[in-house]
């Protein structure tokens, strides 16, 4: 096998220009894939974190129906205590969760005094809220986080609210909020913070302690009727959520049905549609390397087999057999395709850390001046390189194959 | 025992709707260690008869048996194999491989059996080289040396693999006449030396002188034997 590696590389090397022009148009494929996956990985990890990390959690429990119902904030919905006290044991015993938060989610109307709008809230227990939602406290625009996020008799505005309603900070406001019999109560908070508004669901809605929310909605006991839930490594997302619905599966409602619903923040996030649209941009780019590899292999593996006729015919005559023929034509091409990916690895490698040490700006939506700094994903280098290496072997094939099958005889009478 | 032996051999090739017959029943006997010319004009069957031998080709009736083997009935593989273990070439054009250095393209037929270890492999060629004056030159590729030289290494590389039975064709067609009887005296000698059997076509008539026995094929039929070892014809 040595010496079929030695004449496959001396024969590359005889066709030097040949042999550049092909492994270039594969580095190239292979740049923009790595780079390309990186960036769009970079973007994913991101926009996901920002979302997960600011208000979603990566999973959500509610009771059964809630998320369906979920723009009318249904209060009827709620967790009662003993859901609360199941949820939160089962939570508290599962490997995969590293924090949870229970909310209070409600709709009520938003007062200067002057004017009245309505206004999304969430009731939030700050010390749970922080570990669920850590880029919560990052979201102040005016006012600072600092160890409690918002005290009792305290609110955070969303951004737009508070110019649009004129608040400042340390304003008097006043939320008027209806609860599940009906009635309606008030009360008066004073503005926290002003918080930065962000992409997808409850990003921009504002925020009082979980005991507010609780008396202002004169729920006297412990209730909550949402759970975001933040895991220890995202990887275990479908894994935690099975183990969790597991957990709860014992749990029906009168109907017989399961008293609660599970969601990830992929159900819940517009955001995973657009990670899909990217992975399925990737799947593109990826058949464009394929396509690339293997036109531009085979290519170049039927000119080797077309110029060299008389070549093969003599080696075929002297005792070379078929398959040791074929050989030296696929590690011809399988050298072309390492040559190829190991130099796109590696210019891929060194235009990653370039864009570290100079991340891309950009916006998305209301979020401006978001980094973006690609990382290196060793799983995704390797699969290009397998994928261009087998591709390369396979564009390979016929032109081998018919070297293998050709009669030393009329090989030798080629001109 | 003979080292080949022919019955009746017949070859038609068909180019197009015209049949060719290229041999007409040839029967012949060569016995091992033997230096023996085929002589014709051109599109005698020389060369088809060679590659008959050879086994890069198949007859289209008769038997063929060379060392010991019916290699009509050889497949593609086993043909290979058998050609790698008991034959070697010797090509008009030299046909020796241009990416690889004189050394070796003498030692490619010995990988491609899988012969012996490297150090036997370098040691064989080495050998080689110096019995046909090739020892200063191992390190040249194909291009660098003259015509001659190259026919000089085609004889060590069909020397390589210890061969009984060495088919030329035409080996001297493309030499000057100096170099060509150089290469003639060279396989003779390596004949003497090996005990190797040197099966050549020319139609050089001089080149033929140096034959011991000589067939003369004409229109695909043999027409003349001469026995040159005893004298007899």
């Amino acid at each position: 096998m040595v010496n079929i590696i030695k004449i496959a590389l001396r024969n590359l090397l005889r066709y030097k220009r040949r042999t550049l022009l092909t492994s270039m148009l594969i580095t190239v494929g292979v740049l923009a894939v790595i780079l390309f996956s990186s960036i769009t990985g970079a973007f994913k990890s991101l926009m996901i974190g920002q979302i997960t990390d600011s208000m979603l959690g990566h999973l959500q429990v509610h009771k059964r129906g809630y998320v369906a119902s979920i723009d009318n904030l249904p209060l009827h919905l709620n967790l009662g205590p003993k859901d609360v006290e199941k949820i939160e044991k089962v939570l508290g015993s599962l490997d995969g969760v590293e924090a949870f938060s229970p909310r209070i989610k409600f709709g009520g109307m938003f007062s200067n005094f002057e004017e009245t709008t309505n206004v999304r809230l969430n009731g939030i227990d700050p010390a749970k809220e922080v570990l669920a939602a850590p880029l919560l406290s990052g979201r102040f625009l005016k006012g600072q986080a600092g160890d409690t996020l918002v005290a009792h008799g305290e609110i955070l505005v969303p951004e737009l609210l508070a110019k649009g309603m004129k608040v400042k900070l340390g304003d008097t406001v006043v939320i008027v909020a209806t609860n599940s019999d009906g009635s309606v109560n008030a009360a008066t908070f004073t503005v926290r913070g002003v918080l930065d508004a962000i992409t997808g669901p409850g990003g921009r809605d504002g925020y009082i302690h979980i005991d507010d929310a609780a008396a202002l909605l004169r729920i006297t006991k412990k209730e909550a009727n949402e759970y975001a839930i933040r895991l220890k490594n995202t990887d275990t997302l479908d894994e935690t959520t099975a183990a969790l619905a597991a957990a709860l599966s014992g749990e029906l409602n009168k109907k017989g049905m399961p008293k609660y619903e599970i969601h990830t923040w992929k159900k819940l996030s517009p955001f995973s549609n657009i990670a899909k649209m990217i992975d399925v941009m990737t799947f593109f780019i990826r058949l464009m390397l394929i396509s690339i590899v293997l036109v531009s292999v085979m290519n170049v593996m039927i000119m080797a087999v077309f110029e060299r006729v008389k070549e093969i015919g003599t080696i075929a005559a002297i005792g070379t057999r078929p398959g040791k023929i074929l050989s030296l034509f696929l590690v011809e091409g399988l050298s072309l395709g390492i040559l190829g990916s190991l130099t796109g690895t590696l210019v891929s490698l060194a235009a990653i850390v370039m864009l570290k040490i100079n991340p891309i700006s950009y916006d998305f939506g209301r979020q401006k001046g978001l980094l973006l700094s690609p990382s290196v994903d060793m799983g995704e280098i390797i699969v290009v390189f397998l994928l261009v290496v087998l591709i390369s072997v396979l564009a390979s094939l016929q032109p081998a194959w018919k070297a293998s099958r050709m009669e030393p005889v009329e090989a030798m009478r080629h001109v | 025992m003979s080292l080949i032996e022919a019955r009746d051999l017949k070859k038609t090739y068909h180019a197009g709707d015209v049949e060719v017959q290229a041999l007409k029943g040839l029967s012949f006997e060569i016995e091992p260690a033997s230096f023996v010319s085929f002589v014709g004009p051109s599109g005698s069957g020389k060369t088809t008869l060679l590659n008959l031998v050879g086994c890069l080709d198949k007859p289209t009736s008769g038997s063929l048996h060379v060392a010991g083997t019916e290699v009509a009935s050889l497949g593609r593989a086993d043909g290979a194999t058998f050609r790698g273990n008991n034959i070697g070439f010797v090509f008009q054009d030299f046909n020796l491989i241009p990416v690889l250095t004189v050394a070796e393209n003498v030692e490619y037929p010995l990988m491609m059996i899988d012969c012996c270890s490297g150090r036997e492999r370098r040691e064989r060629v080495a050998g080689l080289l110096e019995a046909v004056g090739m020892s200063d030159q191992a390190k040249k590729f194909p291009g660098q040396i003259s015509g001659g030289q190259k026919q000089r290494v085609a004889v060590a590389r069909a020397l390589a693999g210890n061969p009984r039975l060495v088919l030329a064709d035409e080996p001297t067609a493309n030499l000057d006449h100096e170099t060509a009887f150089m290469v003639i005296d060279l396989m003779k000698s390596l004949k003497e030396k090996r005990e190797t059997t040197f099966l050549f076509s020319t139609h050089d008539p001089k080149i033929v002188e140096e034959a011991e026995i000589v067939y003369t094929i004409e229109d695909g039929l043999l027409k003349g034997f001469e026995d040159r070892r005893n004298g007899n014809g």
